[in-house]
């Protein structure tokens, strides 16, 4: 056990928990204090992450069952930074629904605890714990707004449906473990005969199981009810944090043990991908909700990730995680607009809420503005080079036909885009919303537009970061 | 030469860009923020001047060159001018401070943001010329779409919507596929600067297919029939400034692409879809004059015959030679200029009767004398009367067709008839006949600033039509060395 502290993050956060659990027990109207604890763990959490494990060379523990490298360091910076904002954010939201309690940020620290095993995984079981530790917080955040008969429904929905993917990817990894005799990837890739089909077999659900979990098409059915239905600081976090530990599983299962099977799960990847963003782009034009809207545009926006992750080349998945964190500073960018739309103490959330909202608030539908332009991708915003590292990435493997199905499908998705832009600046104005903003809210707000306005200057330094991601 | 005076070009309307955003649009300050856009623009035009003053005609090479990393290892921010792309940029800085002196009538809300527009939009542009790498083009190529869509959609007329939305889409659509071929331009020859590309030259199996890829971007922008439709439309909802800007600029951007980098990068491949332009360029110039014969809408027509005119372009830098390419380049200024005017011109009867359906007017001679005479020298200038710019461009450029291919130009020369046609018809019924709208009467003659707007595009116009020498001195070292290269590496393929 001499590399323990290289686990101290998971320590550190699962201490914290319980001691948050027992804290809010005795203590009486604890949520406040709890929830500025929460932020501060989080806040720790990373900067231990980044100090123990960012710069070490690939090591295992547990009997190579947990595995610290630069992408494993990575995205957990990104889960726990995303939900620190996430955290930050949603504290004026959950009190005007009367719903901030102090299970919300300590049912937030366990999801994120759940993703952080996920994401150093190297075993099929410790990946399956990790994904039921944060599933299983997951359900209870999006029922959060207990009194709500939506927000009930919403995780219903999502229990009874990710039980059942939780379900096809046990049946994956048993057949996996039948055929090669371990769980383990570095066992599992030396192991098994190329020509089994079993093993396909086993590759296919957990990869169901896994798009299940990124809601990529076909298996999105859930997202759209879920996200609508559950608070807007829980969707916000949705949106983000869970598709970052699913995607690192999937770079991670797809890379380690089956890369030599790279013909057998191209063409699902490449299937997914597309169907995703096409789907994404054409099911979000009739939307009227904006939370069901983003549900659909994320749909698509994983489906550029996913192009990234088909190509088999260590360029490509370096540019799913470029996208991945540029999508996710979109993300955070459009949900803290969307919690801005508030008119005594009543939030917002249809399109047509937006209208003329350039004349009452002209800096929030300017940072609106550029949001959602960049969420289309268009130059000179982060969005565009997020496309354009996969599109380079797709096009030197010579997919073309993903490339121009992906570009066809932001032209696609650019309607919709537009649209919201449309009721925003082109029509009559509606009331004014109330302006006394909380100031994190404020500041997350500016602090993505400006990020995703001046991306363009030093395009280098995300990709600096990213580059020493070194999977195969 | 260190300063980087062509990054000074790029950034400073920018600059006034935003710091008119941070001063917020009141009623008492609304001329201080004119003020503040019009001093960015008019010293970003004195700029270019001084640009156009030491730039060197002798030499074919880019001058100016900045070259910077970008992207390490991808991109490099790299920005030059020629011969070729010296004129548009004055072109563009001359432009743009006459559509702000314009704004005064016609955009009445948000005055602020609308300048906010054009300078971003100015910086855009200035960009698209100086360019030298694709990637680099591509980004101020598609930005300007931004601004253009909000220009369009917030300020323009009844059903702005609809014709923002095709504007983008349609733009969006052609874009793509550009950029597909650039990352596999990167893809096959591992770098996107121009100047190298032109070095290394791209491989004849792959040019075809690649220069479909640009051809669908740069048609739909030029436009080029049958992907025009959106033309009109964008044309008749923008406001007059947008109008202007999109004739006037955005509508080059294209004819430039075409030369920079269809027949830059892909002889071999122009060569053999020179066939597939001159019969979309023939079909757009007789096709779209025919429809603008017809046409009950001023700003419907002007927008026809930009496509028709733009036909012309398409034909002069297909026909690989001096005059064709000199003649288009200069057609595409006298374009700018002309049609600039007479949206304007459009503009000035619009703000005072509301109305651009052709019928309304008739007449107006009597009441508007200097309108009239100014208007008729720009309407003379659209039809290519000698004396013009008008006539210096289509002169060359059919000059050019008839060498290389006898029907073609044959056919075009009809298109000139015909343009002659529609514009003289128009310039009857709405400034001659007999005055029978009473409305009419209340009509006042161009003010001041209108007037100096208009003097200012009708001194050049006249100008270059008696004496292209400026001009032609500017870019002819420039594509005798493009075409020679053009055709060594034809030569070579083969």
């Amino acid at each position: 056990m001499n590399n323990i502290e290289l686990i101290f993050s998971e320590i550190f956060i699962s201490l914290s928990i319980m001691f948050l659990l027992i804290l809010g027990v005795f203590k009486k109207d604890s949520s406040k204090i709890i929830h500025n604890i929460s932020l501060l763990v989080l806040l720790i959490t990373a900067v231990i992450t980044f100090n123990e494990t960012l710069s070490i060379n690939p090591t295992t523990l547990f009997n190579e069952s947990i595995i610290i490298d630069y992408l494993s360091s990575f995205m957990k910076i990104i889960t726990l930074l995303a939900a620190f904002v996430v955290l930050l954010i949603s504290s004026n939201y959950l009190r005007s629904f009367k719903i901030f309690k102090i299970e919300y940020p300590i049912l937030i620290l366990s999801s994120v605890l759940g993703m952080m095993i996920m994401i150093s995984s190297n075993d099929l079981i410790v990946f399956y714990m990790g994904l039921e530790l944060q599933s299983l917080a997951l359900y209870v955040l999006a029922t959060f707004n207990r009194d709500q008969l939506k927000s009930s429904e919403a995780g219903l929905k999502y229990f009874v449906l990710s039980a059942l993917s939780s379900g096809l990817l046990l049946y994956g990894c048993s057949l996996i473990y039948g055929f090669t005799g371990s769980t383990n990837f570095n066992v599992i890739s030396t192991q098994f005969n190329t020509n089994e089909y079993a093993i396909t077999f086993g590759i296919v659900f957990i990869l169901v199981g896994l798009a299940f979990k990124i809601s990529a098409v076909p298996f999105h059915m859930w997202a759209p009810d879920v996200y609508e239905g559950s608070p807007t600081s829980v969707t916000l976090f949705f949106t983000m944090v869970p598709k970052i530990a699913a995607l690192t599983v999937f770079i991670r299962f797809l890379y380690v043990p089956f890369l030599n099977l790279i013909d057998q799960w191209q063409m699902i990847l490449v299937f997914l991908s597309i169907a995703s963003m096409l789907f994404g782009a054409i099911a979000a034009i009739g939307q009227k909700n904006l939370k069901r809207l983003i549900a659909y545009s994320s749909i698509s926006h994983i489906g550029y990730a996913l192009a990234g992750l088909a190509t088999g080349s260590n360029e490509g998945i370096q540019s799913s995680v470029i996208y991945m964190t540029i999508y996710i500073i979109m993300n955070l960018g459009f949900f803290s607009c969307l919690l801005m739309m508030k008119r005594n103490n009543i939030y917002y959330e249809q399109i047509d809420d937006l209208s003329g909202l350039s004349k009452n608030h002209p800096l929030l539908s300017i940072s609106l503005l550029i949001i959602l332009f960049s969420l289309a991708g268009i130059p000179p915003l982060a969005g565009f080079f997020a496309k354009f590292y996969i599109f380079k990435s797709v096009i030197e493997q010579s997919m073309y036909f993903l490339a121009i199905v992906g570009l066809l499908s932001t032209v696609v998705a650019a309607f919709y885009y537009l649209r919201i832009i449309k009721i925003m600046y082109f029509d009559e104005e509606k009331d004014s919303y109330d302006k006394d903003h909380n100031l994190w809210l404020k500041l997350s707000l500016t602090v993505s537009t400006i990020l995703i306005l001046t991306y363009f200057i030093f395009p280098s330094e995300l990709i600096d970061v990213v580059s020493k991601i070194n999977i195969i | 030469m260190n300063f980087p005076i062509l990054s000074s070009l790029i950034l400073l309307p920018s600059i006034g860009a935003l710091f008119l955003f941070f001063t917020r649009s009141k009623s008492e300050n609304k001329i201080t923020v004119k003020y503040v856009a019009l001093f960015t623009s008019l010293v970003n035009f004195f700029l270019s001047i001084y640009l156009w003053f030491l730039f060197d005609q002798t030499t074919s090479a880019f001058q100016f060159v900045e070259d910077r990393v970008w992207i390490e290892g991808l991109i490099n921010y790299k920005v030059g001018i020629d011969g070729i792309s010296i004129l548009f940029i004055i072109l563009t800085t001359f432009i743009t401070p006459l559509c702000i002196i314009s704004v005064n009538n016609s955009v009445t809300k948000r005055l602020n943001e609308f300048l906010i527009a054009i300078l971003v939009m100015e910086t855009f542009m200035i960009g698209v010329f100086c360019s030298l790498d694709l990637v680099v083009f591509y980004l101020f190529f598609e930005a300007g779409l931004i601004p253009m869509f909000l220009i369009i959609g917030i300020w323009g007329g009844a059903r702005r919507v609809y014709s923002a939305f095709k504007f983008f889409l349609f733009t969006l659509l052609g874009s793509v596929l550009m950029l597909v071929a650039i990352i596999s331009i990167y893809w096959i020859t591992g770098t996107t600067d121009v100047v190298q590309l032109y070095e290394i030259g791209i491989d004849t199996k792959y040019q075809n297919l690649l220069w479909l890829a640009f051809f669908s971007s740069f048609a739909v922008k030029t436009p080029m029939w049958p992907v025009h439709t959106w033309l009109p439309d964008a044309h008749v909802e923008a406001p007059t400034a947008g109008s202007v800007l999109l004739a006037a600029i955005l509508l080059k951007m294209a004819g430039y692409g075409f030369i920079r980098f269809s027949l830059g990068l892909f002889p071999s491949a122009s060569e053999v879809f020179t066939p597939l332009i001159y019969t979309l360029s023939v079909i757009a110039i007789i096709f779209t004059s025919l429809i603008a014969l017809m046409q009950e809408d001023m700003k419907k027509l002007i927008a026809y015959s930009s496509v028709a005119h733009m036909g012309f372009v398409t034909l002069g830098i297909f026909t690989i030679q001096q005059q064709g390419i000199e003649g288009s380049i200069i057609q595409m200024i006298s374009h700018g200029l002309v049609s600039a005017a007479l949206f304007l011109c459009v503009g000035v009867v619009y703000d005072r009767m509301h109305s651009r359906l052709i019928a309304t007017y008739g007449g107006i001679v009597t009441i508007l004398p200097k309108y009239a005479i100014l208007f008729m020298v720009f309407t003379l200038a659209a039809l290519g009367l000698p004396g013009t710019s008008g006539f210096v461009g289509e002169f060359l450029i059919l000059m050019a067709a008839f060498k290389d291919n006898f029907l073609v130009a044959v056919l075009a020369s009809l298109g000139v008839i015909i343009g002659a046609a529609y514009m003289l018809w128009l310039y009857k019924r709405v400034i001659f006949g007999k005055l029978i709208n009473s409305e009419l009467k209340k009509m006042i003659d161009l003010n001041k600033s209108e007037a100096f707007t208009l003097t200012c595009l009708a001194i050049p116009t006249l100008y270059f039509g008696f004496y292209p020498e400026p001009l032609i001195n500017t870019i002819e070292v420039s594509i005798s060395d493009f075409i020679d290269t053009y055709n060594f590496s034809v030569a070579s393929k083969k």
